[in-house]
């Protein structure tokens, strides 16, 4: 209640201070970015170079780095919160193919690096919050997903993008059980992915995405639960129809398309009404929307949240 | 276990003589090792606590500890009298009671974490976890059948009641097997390998007992 009184920026406007100070030399980073042709070496050392971002534009403290990379969901690595630190080190993020089909003009495979290259690297500080009730506030770095979309110019038809992890058991361990549908899919309604809100990853805390949280190209939608963030991405596809996600096929009473958070309707098994920030021992209030309600609740509107949860 | 094993399968019937007697006294000496070494993981948990090494959701990861052990503890209960059997160790048994308060000891860390820490005394919401939650349900109901064979467990009050009611009685720790499995498998999303062992463990230790207490009542009827 008190934090909705409050009047905040979007996140995605705040200038984190040590980019601000620095801002001539980041847009000269961005710069270089353009003439040296964009290697994964380069993009290393603009991740690597930069100091880790230390805005907190929630008023929300962010979150412990050594927390965040420590306790992950990617059953790729395993189902076990510790598994994907411990089974991702040696993973290979390069190279990366990344590649767009369905109902868009510009279908094609192309290296990741030059699927990132024509945007801008943004920093943007996030509010992060599982279905499972643990939360985190996490300095991510990349891309806004409407760019990638806008280029890859979908058809007036096409109304979802349906995302898909890689699917290499010989790299992915987890994927060798059954646990879930692999590869494992996500999808988005078009003019949710066209929100400015919607970011794929490929860094936080001013460095590379390490690969238990998602390396090289991840999704972050921070108004959903965390199981729509995507991790591992390799493919976008515009779809006419609603894509079916992994955990919609694993227990449709439990995960929804949707999956926006919402304290008002809890999960069959715990309720979503509050949350436990990672390292914390006492919760809080989940927020509608995981705090995020100006910028996309317009974008719900009429619907019946209970029923599309 | 291996020279035990050769032991058994070797008639010859000396050696077992002269084990048996030397083995309860050293059982008895070893209680309180054994007993540290169960207490151990929850001195460990608290220190860790403490000193913020609990990596990620803090109360999740104690809720699965405590769990686990609890689980961990009543498997260890129920393959005392088997291993007797298995093996002749007779001393095997002087650590039953023990590890038998082990498992109502962790469980009931495990319940008051959930209560105290993750639902944070909301009791509105810890009954409305317990009538709606079928996981929950079933958790608490494992609970609470182990507070009458906790209440039970010392010597005077099993005299009291009788050898055989108390022992009638303390077959629910089986039950308290299938409730606490089944709850474990209900509680997880879908890693169900470790629910899945424990299920087959305690499924072929309560198939052990099933069968010994048929051939014995069809002996006693013969």
């Amino acid at each position: 209640m008190l934090i909705r009184n409050r009047i905040e920026p979007p996140s995605s406007e705040v200038t984190p201070e040590v980019d601000f100070l620095n801002r001539r030399q980041f847009l000269g980073v961005i710069g270089s970015i353009g003439a040296i042709s964009a290697t994964g070496a380069a993009a290393e050392a603009l991740f690597g170079g930069l100091q880790p971002v230390g805005a907190q534009p929630q008023g929300d403290a962010v979150s412990d780095e050594a927390k965040v990379t420590s306790y992950n969901n990617y059953y790729e690595f395993g189902t076990d919160k510790e598994d994907p630190r411990a089974n991702s080190q040696l993973f290979k993020t390069r190279p990366w193919t990344v590649r767009i089909e369905g109902m868009c003009r510009k279908t094609g495979s192309m290296p990741l690096d030059d699927f990132l290259t024509p945007s801008r690297v943004e920093d943007r500080t996030y509010r992060f919050r599982c279905v499972e009730a643990w939360s985190a506030v996490i300095p991510w770095r990349g891309i806004p997903l409407a760019d990638v979309i806008r280029r890859a110019d979908p058809l007036p038809s096409a109304r979802y993008v349906e995302i898909t992890t890689l699917y290499d058991p010989s790299r992915m361990p987890g994927q060798r059980s059954a646990t879930i549908d692999w590869p494992y899919t996500e999808g988005l309604r078009l003019d949710e992915a066209l929100n400015p809100l919607a970011f794929l990853a490929t860094g936080m805390y001013g460095k590379t995405l390490p690969n238990q949280n998602g390396a090289p190209l991840r999704l972050v939608v921070p108004w959903k639960y965390g199981f729509k963030s995507i991790k591992g991405i390799v493919k976008l596809k515009f779809t006419e129809r609603q894509p079916t996600s992994t955990w919609m096929k694993a227990a449709s009473d439990e995960y929804g398309f949707y999956a926006n958070v919402n304290p008002t309707v809890d999960h069959p098994r715990w309720s979503q009404g509050r949350e436990r920030k990672l390292g914390d021992i006492f919760k809080k209030p989940t927020l509608m929307f995981n705090g995020y309600e100006a910028q996309v609740a317009s974008m719900y509107s009429g619907m019946d949240l209970r029923r599309n949860f | 276990m291996t020279s035990a094993v050769a032991a058994r399968l070797t008639p010859t019937p000396t050696v077992t003589r002269r084990v048996q007697p030397r083995g309860p006294r050293i059982a008895r000496a070893l209680k309180p090792l054994v007993f540290v070494m169960l207490a151990l993981p929850a001195a460990w948990l608290v220190f860790a606590l403490l000193t913020d090494r609990l990596e990620g959701d803090v109360v999740k990861i104690l809720e699965i500890e405590t769990g686990t052990l609890a689980l961990r503890s009543l498997a260890y209960t129920l393959a005392i009298t088997p291993l007797r059997q298995l093996t002749g160790w007779t001393w095997l048994a002087t650590y039953r009671r023990m590890l038998g308060l082990f498992v109502f000891f962790y469980a009931t860390m495990h319940m008051l974490v959930y209560v105290g820490l993750d639902l944070e005394l909301q009791f509105g919401e810890v009954w409305a976890s317990i009538v709606k939650r079928p996981y929950i349900t079933i958790g608490f109901l494992s609970w609470l059948i182990l507070v009458p064979l906790a209440i039970t467990s010392p010597k005077s009050i099993a005299k009291r009641l009788g050898g055989a009611r108390w022992k009638r009685l303390h077959q629910l720790t089986y039950v308290v097997a299938i409730t606490a499995t089944t709850h474990y498998l209900w509680a997880v999303k879908k890693d169900t390998f470790w629910p899945l062992v424990y299920l087959a463990l305690f499924a072929a230790l309560l198939g052990v007992r099933l069968w010994q207490w048929r051939t014995s009542a069809r002996q006693a009827a013969a």
